[in-house]
């Protein structure tokens, strides 16, 4: 079966962007049209994935492609084009219909602001750019929609522009993934100088399918695209932009860590494995084990830090860093469906999370900060319930929890990752922390008593909490295609036919996953169950929650570090400005000063005095030709008569 | 009577037209003595013509009479000029008529 959408997915980005420019178009007062043409966009994208979809179901290894010639110079033509594969599939799946549910939220939680069309104007235009990304077939465009990806998330965090935080906030995320993008760009380069082409797929012209052309350089044009991964997917050490990007509307936030933004770069560097894995040796090659490593950093420093946030936005961020290091990890260690699968069911649950938090800051009448929350399970049980589901599904709690299968899957790879069994263990570990920050989360912002925001609080409206039922609903539902037995999504990601075993249903990784969820979410009760205004940690271990608290002054070290030396060139740049630069310039200028007094002498003395003197010679002469002209008619007469006389006279002498 | 009679009333005549021209200063006056002196080349036309020998084509009276023509027409056009300065000046004195003097 091929439908005709197979050969035309560029339709699913470019309804979105379609939809966003109609948006704009309508003008600031059409609040309602811009709602309805943004979430009709995103229906007909959703729709068309599924049309997309279908045909990936049928045949194992399913994937068209769709190339054209965009330019041509020389006898060099540069070709992008569009494909489908199951990946690509399954991305356009997730993203358009969390996409949706996002949109739909967005419709209550922007109820009131006042540039609500403008909103839905960027946040289709993010979603069609992020769209754009998953089907490209050329890194080149794939790079040319990450990069819309990078303004679309540059408005949106920067959404409330009158606020200085969001503005501030808005140009550290373009310019800390700009850092990432450039290594990204190099490599796009050196990539297109090796194998001469850019596509992915080219009926075995493609970069991907010809990666032995590379070489041992292979290794360093995947660091150089995994250095765009780590800007836009927010892997240490570039990852300070994305908790300071919660100044966004919260919709956005939910968009940007579930369906978009961070996704890239997981999604890219499972789209150019092959690059990545060129030369393996046992399944490691010196790429692969920077991404774990890296992975694993971000993850464990990322959940220790969010143990000590206190805005509830701030955590999920947080969470969000610590989950992408573990897809990271995945990826690197040879597990590319076990990454994906769970950037999957991480995009459900985690704008379940983001959507929760919305609409629990909605109730609270926009207080963040968690202390001041509590109670809120008797007054929001839609939200609490949703939540708490959202919650054990990021947490990784077996058995109905999409997150707790793929999180299995993840340990269960990396133990068999033959370089070190490092990471399996500090995987682990990395597990109760995210149970414990997740509990106390929850402890602080539904159980105990209410405290000073809680008060006024209220249930959301029906359309900011169906999404949230449909996402919790889908975060339960997609476990079915994830257990070990039926690893029905695994085998679509990776090409294989599903085959039902109920004796794999149980293994020791679920076992030793229940084990780490568990101590993970006892220690957060036994720590948390007396939770009052200030944190149990801080009381008792104030320097520790002082440093996870403040980041691990990482945002101070680069303030210290890079920013004050890059401070410090454009200071010394001024200074040679002002002084070398601007002084030699002044000196020429002088020198040419010094001519024109010269050559003004040579004008004045020499030029203008022959003239001056001509002139004055004519003035003078006319002077005194104009005295004769006394005005007197009788005078003039008189001349006459004595012309004619002189002339009488003249003739008379003559004869 | 003989052609020098005439001749010498005919410059007797342009001496005064002369005179007049130059010494009056009344505007008209200045006319009239212009007149005079337009009368006495007429007479030298005709003298000139009457003295010599006949029969002779009335050549001197032909231009007596187109140069008293153009007269008339040149006394009408200066009387003229003459009211319109008066007109725009209050004066018809020659004196203080100058202001097209260098």
């Amino acid at each position: 079966m091929n439908l005709w959408i197979t050969n035309n997915v560029w339709l699913i980005p470019a309804t979105p962007i379609v939809a966003a420019l109609l948006i704009l178009g309508f003008g600031k007062r059409a609040r309602l049209v811009a709602a309805v043409v943004a979430a009709l966009g995103q229906v007909v994208a959703l729709t068309m994935s599924i049309f997309a979809f279908l045909p990936t179901l049928h045949a194992h290894g399913f994937r068209v492609v769709e190339n054209f010639t965009w330019f041509s110079f020389g006898d060099q033509a540069q070709r992008i084009g569009f494909v489908l594969d199951p990946l690509a599939a399954a991305m356009l799946l997730m993203i358009t219909f969390v996409g949706l549910c996002i949109f739909v939220f967005s419709v209550g939680y922007m109820g009131e602001d006042k540039n609500f069309s403008r909103f839905f104007a960027y946040l289709s235009f993010f979603s069609g750019a992020m769209l754009g990304v998953v089907v490209a077939n050329s890194l080149l465009l794939l790079f040319v929609f990450w990069e819309l990806v990078g303004l679309a998330s540059y408005l949106l965090i920067g959404f409330w522009i009158e606020r200085p935080s969001a503005a501030t906030a808005a140009k550290k995320a373009f310019v800390t993934t700009r850092i990432g993008d450039m290594g990204f760009f190099l490599g796009i380069l050196w990539l297109y100088h090796k194998s001469g082409t850019l596509l992915f797929y080219d009926g075995g012209r493609g970069c991907l399918e010809n990666v032995a052309v590379l070489g041992a350089t292979a290794t360093f044009i995947a660091l150089l695209i995994f250095c765009g991964a780590v800007g836009k997917s927010g892997q240490f050490p570039l990852h300070v932009w994305l908790p300071d990007a919660m100044e966004g509307p919260t919709p956005v936030s939910a968009l940007i860590h579930a369906a978009t933004m961070v996704a890239a770069g997981v999604f890219l560097v499972a789209r150019v494995y092959p690059i990545f894995s060129v030369g393996a040796i046992n399944g490691i090659t010196p790429s692969l084990t920077v991404v774990v490593w890296i992975g694993v950093v971000t993850g464990l420093m990322a959940a220790l830090i969010a143990v000590a946030q206190c805005d509830i936005k701030r955590i999920l961020a947080y969470s969000t860093v610590s989950q992408l290091g573990l897809m990271m990890v995945s990826l690197g260690v040879g597990g590319v469906a076990a990454g994906i699968m769970h950037l999957l069911a991480h995009g459900f649950f985690k704008a379940l999370l983001f959507l929760g938090a919305g609409s629990a800051i909605h109730g609270l009448h926009h207080e963040q900060d968690i202390r001041k929350m509590g109670g809120l399970r008797k007054l929001m049980p839609i939200t609490f319930a949703t939540y708490a589901i959202g919650m054990m599904a990021l947490s990784g709690v077996p058995f109905v929890f999409s997150g707790g299968w793929t999180k299995e899957e993840i340990l269960q790879t990396t133990s068999h990752w033959p370089a070190s069994r490092a990471p399996y263990y500090l995987l682990m570990f990395g597990v109760v922390l995210t149970a414990l920050y997740m509990t106390r989360q929850i402890i602080y912002v539904f159980f105990g008593n209410r405290r000073a925001a809680s008060e006024q609080a209220h249930e959301s409206p029906g359309v900011m909490t169906l999404p949230l039922i449909v996402l919790a609903a889908c975060a339960i539902a997609l476990s079915i295609v994830l257990t070990p037995a039926w690893p029905w999504l695994e085998d679509y990601l990776t090409g294989h036919a599903a085959k039902f075993d109920a004796s794999l249903l149980i293994q020791l990784t679920l076992l030793v996953s229940l084990v780490l969820v568990g101590i993970g979410v006892v220690l957060g009760v036994w720590m948390y169950r007396r939770a009052g205004e200030t944190d149990p940690l801080q009381t008792k271990q104030p320097a520790l929650f002082r440093f996870l608290e403040n980041k691990m002054w990482i945002d101070e070290i680069y303030d210290r570090t890079v920013i004050a030396f890059s401070a410090l060139i454009a200071r010394l740049s001024d200074w040679l400005d002002r002084n070398v630069w601007d002084g030699l310039v002044r000196g020429i200028g002088a020198i040419g000063q010094l001519l024109a007094a010269l050559t003004t002498d040579a004008d004045e003395g020499v030029i203008n005095a022959g003239v001056d003197e001509t002139t004055d010679g004519a003035r003078g002469f006319g002077r005194v030709m104009s005295r004769l002209h006394s005005g007197q008619i009788q005078i003039y007469l008189g001349a006459l008569a004595l012309g004619m006389l002189a002339l009488l006279l003249f003739y008379a002498w003559l004869a | 009577m003989t052609l020098s009679i005439v001749l010498v009333v005919s410059a007797a005549l342009f001496c005064i037209g002369l005179l007049a021209a130059l010494s009056r200063r009344h505007a008209i006056f200045i006319l009239i003595g212009i007149e005079m002196m337009l009368a006495a080349a007429n007479i030298n036309f005709i003298a000139f013509w009457r003295f010599a020998p006949q029969p002779a084509p009335p050549t001197g009276v032909m231009i007596a009479i187109f140069a008293i023509a153009i007269a008339a027409a040149e006394a009408a056009v200066g009387l003229a000029m003459v009211i319109a300065v008066y007109r725009h000046f209050r004066t018809t004195d020659v004196d203080q008529l100058n202001r097209l003097k260098g």
